[in-house]
C-alpha cells in the first residue's frame, strides 16, 4: 500500500537552531498517527512543513503523493488542518463559518448546504447553527474546527493538539469524531499531550529535541520499554530532553 | 474567482457585526468635517489694534476709521504713550501698535511726506505677516485717497492702483480651499488604517493560518480583503461631500464623475499602501505605529495645510511620491477650477504608478508559507 505521508530526513532549522532534525516516517491511508513530544520538541514545526505552511530546510516529503516544495497548492486541496490556536471566525455564526470555508475550498452552493446539514447533525449543533461561534463553549468550538477542517473531504487531516484544555467527556466525543473520520478512509495525523489519547492511535512517534526517538504501535512500544502505559514510555524518552519552551 | 464571492460575503458580514466601529467610522468624519474648516482658516481676522494718536487731526481719525472698518482689525484701545501701548502687547491684549506722530496731517500737507510707526507682535509668524500686509494695503490705499484730495490735479503724480481679481475662488472663500483637503485627509485616515488593521487582525487571531492552508489563491484573497475598503472609503467620501454642501455650501465646479475617477485611482494607491504595511506588521499595535508615522508625514507634507511649491526641490520630489498630495491637488482643481479629466491626467498617472508599486510590493511580500 502506498503511504499518504512520506517524510525522508525532513529538516527545518532557524539559524543554528534545528527545530526538526531528519524526520523520516511513513503514514498509511486510514491510519491514526500520533505525533507525540514535549513542548518545544518540534511537533508543530514538523506539522507546518507537512501542510505546506513552512518550507523545509532540507529533506523530502510527499503528502498524498505531492511534493512539499513544489506542489503545495495541490497538497492543500487534499488536506485539512486544525491549528493549535482556535482559528474560526468568532464573529461569524457556526453556519457562516462552514459556508465560508466550504466556499474557499471550492465547494458548490448545493454541496455546501448538504455538507452544512451533515456536519451540524454529526456534531449535534443543529440548535446552535445560527449562534456566533464566540458564544460556544471551548469543547464545541474544537469539534466545530475539526469538522470545518473536513469540509472538503480531504484525504488527510492534521490536528495540532486538538483537545488541549478540553474536558474529558468532550475529549472522548472528539475521539469518536476522529474514529468516525477514519471509518470514512481519512488519515489522521494528530499531536497530543494526553497519553490516554496516545493509546487510541494506531501508531505513535515520540519526538525529543527535534528528533524522532521512537515510532511504533503503542503496544509494541510498551513492550519494548517494559512498562504498562504510554505515559511511562513518554516519560522515559522525554526526560532526556535538554530543551524546553 | 468563486472564492472571491465567499471572501467578500464574509468580510461584509463581519463589518456589519462591528456596529460600533461602523458608527465611529461614519460619525467621526462628519463631526470633523463640520468643525475643522472653522479652525483651519488662514484668513486673519480680529487682529487687536492699539492706536497711539499724537496728532488728533481729522486725517488721523479718518485713517483709523478706515483701518477698523476693513473687518480685519478690532480697535482694542487708544493710548497716549507708546510705552502704555506696548504694555498691551506685552500682556497679550494687543497684536499691533500703530503710532501716529504729532503734526501728522500738517506735515503731510506741507512737506508732502510723513512717517508712521507700526509695531507687530510676531510670536505667531503667519498672523504677524498677514496683519502687516493688511495694514500696509489699507494705508497705501488711504494714501492714494488723500493725495487726490489735497493736491491740485496739476500736481498729481502718477499713482498705481492694483485691483486684484481672484480667479477660481473669487471671494477667497477659505472653506472652498480647505474642505476638499480635509475630506481627502479623513478618507486617507480611514482607508489606510482600516485596511491595515483588518489584515493584521487575521494574523493576530490566527485565522490567517487557516486561510493559508486552503488552496485559495493569494490574489483573490487579497482582493476580497481590499474591495470592502474601497467601498467603505468611497461611501465615507460621499458622505463628506454631502456635509461640505450642507454646512458650507460647497458645490464642486467640476464634474462629480471626474472626482470619483480620481477617488478610485487614489484608493488603489492608498489601500495598496495599507496592505503593504500589514504585510510587514505582526500585531495591531505594530501596524498602528507604522500607520500613525506615515499618516503624520502624509498630512504635513501633502499640501493640505501648507504650500508645496515653497518646499526645496528634493522635498517636493518626496511629496510627489505620496498619492495624497496628488489627490488633494486634483480635488482642488476639480472643486474650484472645474478641471476635467485631461487636466488632472498627470496626477491620475502618478497615483496609478504609485498604486501599482505599492500593490505589487505588497502581494509579493504576502506569503502563504514561511
Amino acid at each position: 500500500m502506498q503511504a499518504v505521508i512520506e517524510a525522508r530526513e525532513l529538516t527545518k532549522s532557524f539559524g543554528s537552531f534545528i527545530a526538526a532534525n531528519k524526520l523520516t516516517f511513513d503514514v498509511m491511508p486510514g491510519e491514526i498517527f500520533g505525533f507525540l513530544g514535549a513542548n518545544g520538541a518540534g511537533k508543530t514545526t514538523a506539522m507546518r512543513m507537512l501542510c505546506g505552511l513552512s518550507i523545509p530546510t532540507s529533506g523530502e516529503a510527499r503528502i498524498a503523493g505531492f511534493d512539499v516544495y513544489t506542489q503545495t497548492e495541490k497538497i492543500k486541496q487534499n488536506i485539512g488542518y486544525m491549528s493549535q490556536k482556535f482559528s474560526l471566525y468568532e464573529d461569524l455564526t457556526v453556519k457562516e463559518n462552514i459556508r465560508f470555508y466550504g466556499g474557499i475550498y471550492g465547494l458548490k452552493i448545493p454541496q455546501i448546504k448538504k455538507k452544512t446539514d451533515e456536519l451540524l447533525h454529526e456534531l449535534q449543533l443543529t440548535q446552535e447553527a445560527d449562534k456566533l461561534v464566540r458564544e460556544l463553549p471551548l469543547g464545541w468550538k474544537q469539534k466545530l474546527s475539526f469538522s470545518v477542517a473536513l469540509v472538503h473531504d480531504p484525504k488527510i487531516v492534521f490536528l495540532d493538539e486538538p483537545t488541549g484544555g478540553v474536558d474529558p467527556i468532550t475529549r472522548r466525543q472528539f475521539w469518536d469524531l476522529i474514529y468516525y473520520a477514519t471509518s470514512k478512509g481519512i488519515t489522521v495525523f494528530v499531536t497530543t499531550h494526553y497519553m490516554d489519547e496516545a493509546e487510541y492511535c494506531n501508531r505513535v512517534s515520540i519526538m525529543v529535541d527535534g528528533v524522532i526517538e521512537a515510532l511504533d504501535k503503542p503496544s509494541v512500544l510498551k513492550q519494548k520499554f517494559n512498562v504498562d502505559s504510554m505515559e511511562e514510555v513518554f516519560y522515559l524518552l522525554a526526560r532526556k530532553a535538554k530543551r524546553s519552551e | 474567482m468563486r472564492s472571491l464571492f465567499f471572501i467578500l460575503e464574509k468580510e461584509f458580514r463581519q463589518m456589519r457585526r462591528r456596529k460600533g466601529l461602523i458608527r465611529t467610522l461614519f460619525i467621526a468624519p462628519i463631526i470633523q468635517l463640520i468643525l475643522m474648516p472653522l479652525a483651519a482658516n488662514y484668513s486673519v481676522k480680529n487682529i487687536s489694534l492699539v492706536v497711539v494718536d499724537h496728532d488728533h487731526s481729522s486725517t488721523s481719525r479718518e485713517m483709523v476709521a478706515k483701518i477698523t472698518s476693513s473687518g480685519h482689525f478690532n480697535l482694542y484701545a487708544t493710548s497716549e504713550s507708546n510705552k502704555e501701548a506696548l504694555s498691551y502687547v506685552e500682556h497679550d491684549k494687543a497684536d499691533l501698535v500703530l503710532e501716529i506722530p504729532p503734526h501728522f496731517e500738517r506735515n503731510l500737507v506741507r512737506e508732502n511726506s510723513e512717517k508712521l510707526s507700526v509695531e507687530i507682535n510676531a510670536i505667531e509668524g503667519v498672523k504677524a505677516g498677514l496683519a502687516g500686509a493688511y495694514l500696509s494695503q489699507i494705508l497705501l490705499d488711504y494714501n492714494a485717497d488723500i493725495r487726490e484730495r489735497f493736491l491740485p490735479p496739476t500736481h498729481q503724480a502718477f499713482v498705481f492702483r492694483i485691483i486684484p481679481i481672484h480667479w477660481y475662488n473669487v471671494f477667497l472663500n477659505y472653506y472652498l480651499y480647505i474642505i476638499p483637503g480635509i475630506l481627502v485627509n479623513l478618507v486617507t485616515g480611514i482607508g489606510l488604517m482600516q485596511t491595515a488593521f483588518n489584515l493584521v487582525n487575521e494574523k493576530e487571531i490566527g485565522t490567517i493560518e487557516q486561510i493559508n492552508v486552503t488552496p485559495v489563491k493569494k490574489f483573490w484573497f487579497i482582493l476580497g480583503k481590499l474591495l470592502p475598503f474601497y467601498i467603505l472609503s468611497a461611501i465615507i467620501f460621499s458622505v463628506g461631500l454631502l456635509v461640505g454642501f450642507v454646512f458650507y455650501g460647497m458645490v464642486p465646479v467640476g464634474s462629480i464623475a471626474t472626482m470619483y475617477i480620481a477617488l478610485l485611482d487614489f484608493l488603489f494607491a492608498l489601500v495598496g499602501f495599507g496592505l503593504l504595511l500589514s504585510t510587514y506588521a505582526e500585531s495591531q499595535q505594530q501596524v498602528m505605529s507604522l500607520a500613525f508615522f506615515f499618516m503624520n508625514i502624509l498630512n504635513m507634507m501633502s499640501g493640505l495645510f501648507t504650500n508645496l511649491d515653497s518646499m526645496p526641490a528634493w522635498a517636493q520630489f518626496i511629496t510627489n511620491c505620496f498619492p495624497l498630495s496628488h489627490f488633494i491637488k486634483a480635488m482642488r482643481m476639480i472643486c474650484l477650477k472645474g478641471s476635467g479629466l485631461a487636466d488632472i491626467t498627470p496626477h491620475l498617472l502618478y497615483m496609478f504608478a504609485i498604486g501599482l508599486v505599492f500593490n505589487t510590493w505588497a502581494v509579493l511580500n504576502y506569503k502563504k508559507r514561511s
